[in-house]
């Protein structure tokens, strides 16, 4: 998973940052950290202050108030060391039309200071990684989607910097296309840390170690993908097609597990009926309830333990803090303890 | 500042397979091809006092009123429509270092611009034989007027992209400013209320200083005067300070 190397200072730090445009803020008090090497997905409605957040973590827009180091380095006062040590792809990945994609991959390679010698090098090999030989000398006008992506990713990674920012890299590509790209992001871990922000929740899910979840420019929920799972939902749920005597269930299923409950009911064909199971118990409990529901004679056909998806978890996250009851202001650590950067009390409604 | 080679060579490359470089190098050759033969036409039905040097560059003002804007308009104002100035300032190069590359790189195209029309002088004496029609010193001074001058106009023009997202509207203002500099200036010095009303006098006195016909006038007769100079240098300087502040601004206030 993620090389966090713990004596080198974190990759990314940002401790209390507010922006505000004209009276609205756009970003209100976030605050995390990413260690060296991690991979994070941004999550949020649009409008939540992700881009805004990320151009921030850059340097192009000065941040209203609140920290943020790069690698330890202060982004407000020393912007230039900052720009020297990032991999920046904007939102729609803005591209000149009017050059090839190897006169502009150079041109960028000079500009974030790589050297002539190894430069040459160094784009066959990115050329290589991102897939961009066959349209090395094309017009980035002429380009399709597609490939477009694969150049803002390239020129993106093209000085190896230590942080890469990107911003919805995989918007607009079609599966093959996100593959490779999802291939490519992860080939990035450990090297070097990713910041990534996006709307396709499964390819966060699967690329990301963890997530980050905005909603009106503040920080909801963080966490690895099972973490929030846990923290969100904080059961397990079984799915079960039984046929049988069902009123009898509830007690059967308090005798295997107490907190087991039924929480849904569906009839399906042929007479059965497709449960919810839910409990708070976080080990498999499938072999229990076969064996129980088989001694009691019920006709059992399908049993799977359901996951939560990232966009349940999502849903339920972005929702919930619609009903947003502040913390009192007290002293905060910068730090890095992520459960403390909360600022919600979530209203289960559960 | 090391990245100003990698970007003035850019932007020079850019402008050179831009199409629209060669329509309005085209044009201004043809204007001023035009211009040219008119005075020739003049000269031969009657002897002037004046050498064709000398008088050609009465009109300078037509060719940088729509050349200016034509080579400046797109350098700030489509890298912010595009989105590409964002990409831009996020590499280790100063806002400092982009205006500069790219008004070094529209200045050097204006320049040799006006340079290629010196074909017209050396085409004038090869046919004619005759080294008297050409006035050496007034067409120096004349063009030295151009380079001098061109930087004032062409850091206009790289002001007003900076102030806009619309190529179209960087254009028309920078246009604007040229007019008002060249013509408006010269207007203001024959209004009479400036010389009568003595509350007015301090304006009078920066009028008459920036005076442009006036100093196209100097530089052809062959004073090349340091005051006028000064106003080029101080006011090209200028410009491209409020350029690199109008850039940071708008970030800044987006």
């Amino acid at each position: 998973m993620s090389v966090a190397d713990s004596t080198a200072t974190p990759a990314i730090e940002v401790s209390h940052l507010v922006k505000t445009y004209a009276g609205v803020a756009a970003v209100n008090d976030i605050s995390f950290t990413v260690g060296r090497g991690e991979i994070i997905g941004f999550l949020g409605p649009n409008g939540a202050g992700k881009s805004t957040t990320m151009r921030i973590l850059t340097g192009y827009l000065p941040a209203t108030s609140g920290q943020v180091r790069l690698c330890g380095v202060p982004v407000a006062s020393r912007a230039d060391e900052v720009r020297r040590l990032i991999g920046y792809m904007p939102e729609n990945n803005p591209l000149p039309e009017d050059m090839r994609v190897n006169e502009y991959l150079y041109y960028r390679g000079r500009l974030k200071e790589v050297p002539r010698r190894k430069l040459g090098p160094r784009l066959d090999e990115i050329l290589e990684l991102c897939d961009l030989k066959r349209v090395r000398h094309r017009l980035i006008g002429k380009l399709s989607k597609g490939y477009r992506q694969r150049v803002g990713i390239a020129e993106a990674i093209l000085a190896e910097p230590p942080v890469i920012i990107m911003d919805e890299p995989t918007i607009g590509l079609d599966p093959h296309q996100i593959l490779i790209v999802r291939d490519l992001i992860a080939s990035l871990r450990g090297r070097m840390t990713v910041i990534i922000s996006s709307h396709i929740l499964p390819e966060i899910e699967v690329t990301c170690d963890r997530v980050l979840i905005i909603n009106g420019g503040r920080a909801v929920a963080q966490g690895t993908p099972a973490e929030l799972r846990r923290e969100i939902f904080g059961h397990s749920s079984y799915r079960i097609e039984l046929a049988g005597n069902t009123a009898a269930l509830p007690a059967l299923l308090a005798g295997v597990e107490p907190t087991l409950k039924i929480t849904g009911a569906t009839p399906v064909a042929d007479g059965f009926e497709a449960l919810t199971l839910t409990t708070a118990r976080e080990d498999e409990l499938g072999e229990p309830l076969l064996r129980m529901l088989t001694a009691q004679n019920f006709r059992v056909r399908a049993l799977s333990r359901e996951h939560p998806t990232l966009e349940d978890v999502f849903l339920a996250a972005t929702k919930r803090s619609w009903d947003v009851k502040d913390e009192p202001a007290g002293p905060k650590s910068g730090g890095s303890d992520e459960k403390e950067k909360r600022e919600i009390r979530p209203d289960r409604k559960n | 500042m090391r990245h100003f080679g990698t970007i003035l060579g850019h932007e020079i490359r850019m402008l050179l397979v831009n199409p629209a470089t060669y329509i309005a190098a085209v044009l201004f050759l043809a204007v001023m091809g035009f211009i040219f033969t008119g005075i020739l036409e003049t000269y031969s039905h009657t002897p002037q006092e004046l050498s064709p040097g000398y008088v050609f560059f009465e009109l300078f003002w037509l060719p940088v009123f729509f050349l200016v804007p034509l080579l400046t308009m797109k350098c700030l104002a489509e890298e912010r429509r595009l989105g590409t100035l964002e990409t831009l300032l996020t590499t280790p190069v100063s806002t400092a270092e982009v205006v500069l590359g790219k008004f070094f790189a529209a200045y050097f195209l204006y320049c040799a611009l006006w340079v290629s029309t010196g074909a017209y002088f050396w085409l004038l004496k090869s046919f004619s034989g005759d080294s008297r029609f050409l006035d050496p010193a007034a067409v120096a001074g004349g063009y030295v007027f151009v380079a001098v001058s061109g930087l004032l106009f062409v850091s206009l023009g790289v002001f007003a992209s900076s102030l806009s997202r619309n190529q179209a509207v960087a254009a028309i203002f920078a246009f604007a400013m040229l007019f008002g500099l060249v013509i408006g200036t010269r207007y203001l010095g024959t209004v009479e209320a400036l010389s009568t009303i003595t509350a007015l006098h301090p304006l009078k006195s920066v009028v008459d200083y920036a005076q442009i016909f006036q100093h196209l006038d100097d530089f052809r007769r062959g004073v090349v005067d340091t005051r006028e100079l000064l106003f080029y240098f101080s006011g090209t300087v200028l410009a491209l300070i409020l350029s690199i502040l109008g850039v940071e601004t708008r970030i800044l206030h987006s």
